[in-house]
């Protein structure tokens, strides 16, 4: 039911989908109030997670534009990192964990047999929770993603157009062979955003990545992000509606889906929207419930 | 302490007595506490005494015959004589336990990371256990399987006592070492350094070369040398594979292979003084190397930082 109100709001085609939308959805998607949106770059289809016999995500449906930011939030475990480690194969890490649906990127499904996981993530890049520089220099940080794709040659030039991508370049050019981990939590961070970078990426996934940041770090890495969003599609979790409302173009809200009888909770998508609509004019009570603060 | 059926109330919190007054619970959890400090410093020292009654005796009686010639001269032809040294015991103790690393090190690191990157992998409830055996087995029947299996000619492959064969029957002792030291240190790598490895599209063997074993090189050269110090002080699994020898031996195979501590076992048995004091030198030698090599692994290993 859940996921239908998702797909009854999904993005970008204008025309209705089959099954008549509940009557709120209706005067949310009355003809014309569709926003013009870019192309769809990453389209989740009906993709559900296990983790063993443990439903984590059920059947979300959503689009991710191109060149924007898509924000997801909801309650603490009701799966957003899940989905977001589906979009660019990490979840295939995680021993016991099994996706159904398709993730179709660019048209093409990443599930599909032949296609190899490490290539996915090449093209779509991941900035985690926690700054993770690797224990090396600064420029080797940053050089790493290259390197593993046999890369030898004007490194240099990428390293710096890499960092002054993540806004960084400025305060690191002098001490580039000082370890990424002397820098601060939120130099950490852009470091880790250079990093990802550096791989020549179109899409970058980020689990809550100013969670471990002071609010002055946190407005950096925003407006880092606003900035990227004329190149890159990003997909961002956070906890901080603040922030969902600042950076992102989208808003999708997920929450966990009591099963009684299974004693089952499982993440669902509640809807997906403008994130000006979202937080004025949500169409789902939950939603407007956790926006406002009166989450149960 | 406040009773268990009250409950505390805004009165009562502005009714505890002073700091100072001690419940009588508490004097006696402080007496518990001094006696249990007492009766754990006493086991300390019963661990200390005897390592420190031990480098005494050596030190004290190895530091006298210990010299430049020691070092530096092989054995005379009798035991009565005095002066002369162990070089050839320790170009062959030196010799062996860096064959015996070269062919342990990587075995047991591969070994590691197999278990570290598999650890419910089909092999790898086989390899822990027979590391697990391997610690546990004595070094003289190490000794002895290397001898069926290598030296003998009947059911081996022949070899002869020598250089290879001491050296295998260390690495078979330093193994188990090297594979759970490093092990452990392979699981202190954060999650996270994997992870942000994945993420930028490393593959697993990648991950492996350029994360994982960078960031635990120190702790794993400690527990390398440490290892290797283990087998540098061992003797009983080389009285059936090195034999020993009085003159410098370079060979591989075909030679038997001196080493300290079966020359100072030769040097003690016999009831000459030139001897027993070459064997007192020649354990201050080994006690040298391995504390040397510990130290070096304790310097690293402060350093390590993943
Ligand atoms: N590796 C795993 N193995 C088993 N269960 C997992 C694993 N990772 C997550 N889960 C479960 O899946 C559900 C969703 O977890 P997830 O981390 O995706 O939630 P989340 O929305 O990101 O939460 P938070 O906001 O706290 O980060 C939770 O019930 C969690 O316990
Ligand atoms: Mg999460």
């Amino acid at each position: 039911m859940d996921h239908r109100t998702a797909m009854a709001r999904d993005l970008d085609h204008g025309q209705p989908p089959d099954g008549a939308p509940d009557e709120q959805a209706a005067q949310q998607h009355a003809p014309g109030t569709e926003p013009a949106h870019h192309a769809v770059h990453i389209s989740i289809d009906q993709v559900s997670v296990r983790y063993g016999a443990f439903t984590a995500v059920r059947d979300v449906c959503f689009d991710v534009p191109r060149n924007a930011i898509t924000a997801l939030i909801g309650p603490s475990g009701c799966g957003k990192s899940t989905l977001l480690r589906t979009i660019n194969r990490m979840n295939d890490l995680v021993p016991g964990a099994t996706t159904t649906g398709a993730v179709t990127y660019n048209g093409e499904d990443i599930y599909a047999e032949g296609v190899d996981p490490v290539e996915v993530r090449r093209r779509i890049g991941m900035v985690f929770q926690k700054p993770n520089p690797f224990p090396k220099s600064i420029y080797d940080n940053v050089a790493f993603g290259p390197r593993l794709n046999g890369r030898k040659r004007d490194l240099d030039d990428l390293v710096e157009h890499s960092l002054r991508r993540a806004a960084l370049w400025d305060e690191v050019k002098d001490k580039l062979a000082q370890s990424g981990l002397s820098l601060s939590g939120g130099q950490q961070q852009r470091l880790c955003i250079a990093r990802a970078i550096a791989v020549d990426p179109d899409v970058i996934l980020m689990d809550e990545p100013c969670s471990a940041l002071d609010p002055i770090a946190t407005l950096r890495i925003e407006e880092l992000m606003k900035d990227m969003a004329s190149e890159y599609t990003i997909v961002i979790v956070t906890h901080n509606m603040q922030q969902a409302a600042r950076v992102s173009d989208l808003t999708a809200f997920f929450t966990v889906d009591m099963d009684n009888e299974r004693q089952e909770r499982t993440g669902v998508l509640v809807e997906i929207d403008d994130t000006d609509t979202i937080f004025t004019n949500a169409s789902d009570p939950r939603t407007e419930a956790y926006i406002t603060g009166r989450f149960g | 302490m406040s009773t268990p059926t009250s409950t505390p109330t805004a009165a009562t919190h502005e009714n505890r007595p002073s700091l100072l007054v001690t419940s009588p619970n508490g004097r006696r959890r402080a007496r518990i506490s001094q006696l249990m400090t007492g009766v754990l410093l006493l086991t300390v020292l019963a661990a200390l005494v005897p390592l420190a009654i031990l480098l005494w005796q050596v030190i004290s009686n190895g530091w006298g015959p210990f010299s430049w010639e020691f070092l530096t001269t092989v054995e005379p032809l009798s035991y009565r004589d005095t002066g002369g040294g162990y070089l050839a015991g320790i170009v062959g103790t030196l010799y062996m336990t860096g064959v015996a690393a070269l062919i342990s090190v990587p075995l047991g690191l591969a070994a590691a990371v197999y278990l570290n990157e598999r650890p419910k992998g089909r092999y790898a409830s086989v390899v822990r256990f027979f590391t697990d055996v391997m610690t546990g087995v004595p070094s003289v029947f190490v000794g002895l399987a290397v001898y069926a299996l290598l030296v003998s000619g009947s059911g081996g492959l022949g070899l002869g006592f020598g250089t290879l064969a001491g050296a295998a029957s260390l690495a078979i002792i330093m193994l188990p070492i090297v594979v759970r030291s490093s092990e452990e240190m392979l699981r202190l790598v954060p999650a996270d350094l994997k992870q942000a490895a994945f993420g930028l599209g490393a593959r697993q063997w990648q991950t492996t070369l350029k994360v994982t074993l960078p960031a635990a090189a120190p702790g794993l050269t400690t527990g390398v040398i440490l290892a290797v110090a283990r087998g540098a002080g061992e003797t009983a699994p080389l009285i059936l594979t090195a034999l020993g020898a009085r003159e410098v031996v370079l060979r591989l195979t075909g030679a038997p292979q001196a080493d300290i501590g079966l020359l100072m076992l030769d040097g003690f048995r016999q009831p000459f003084e030139g001897g027993i004091q070459r064997a007192w030198a020649g354990g201050f030698t080994l006690i040298l190397i391995t504390l040397g090599l510990s130290i070096i692994a304790r310097a690293l290993a402060r350093r390590s930082q993943i």
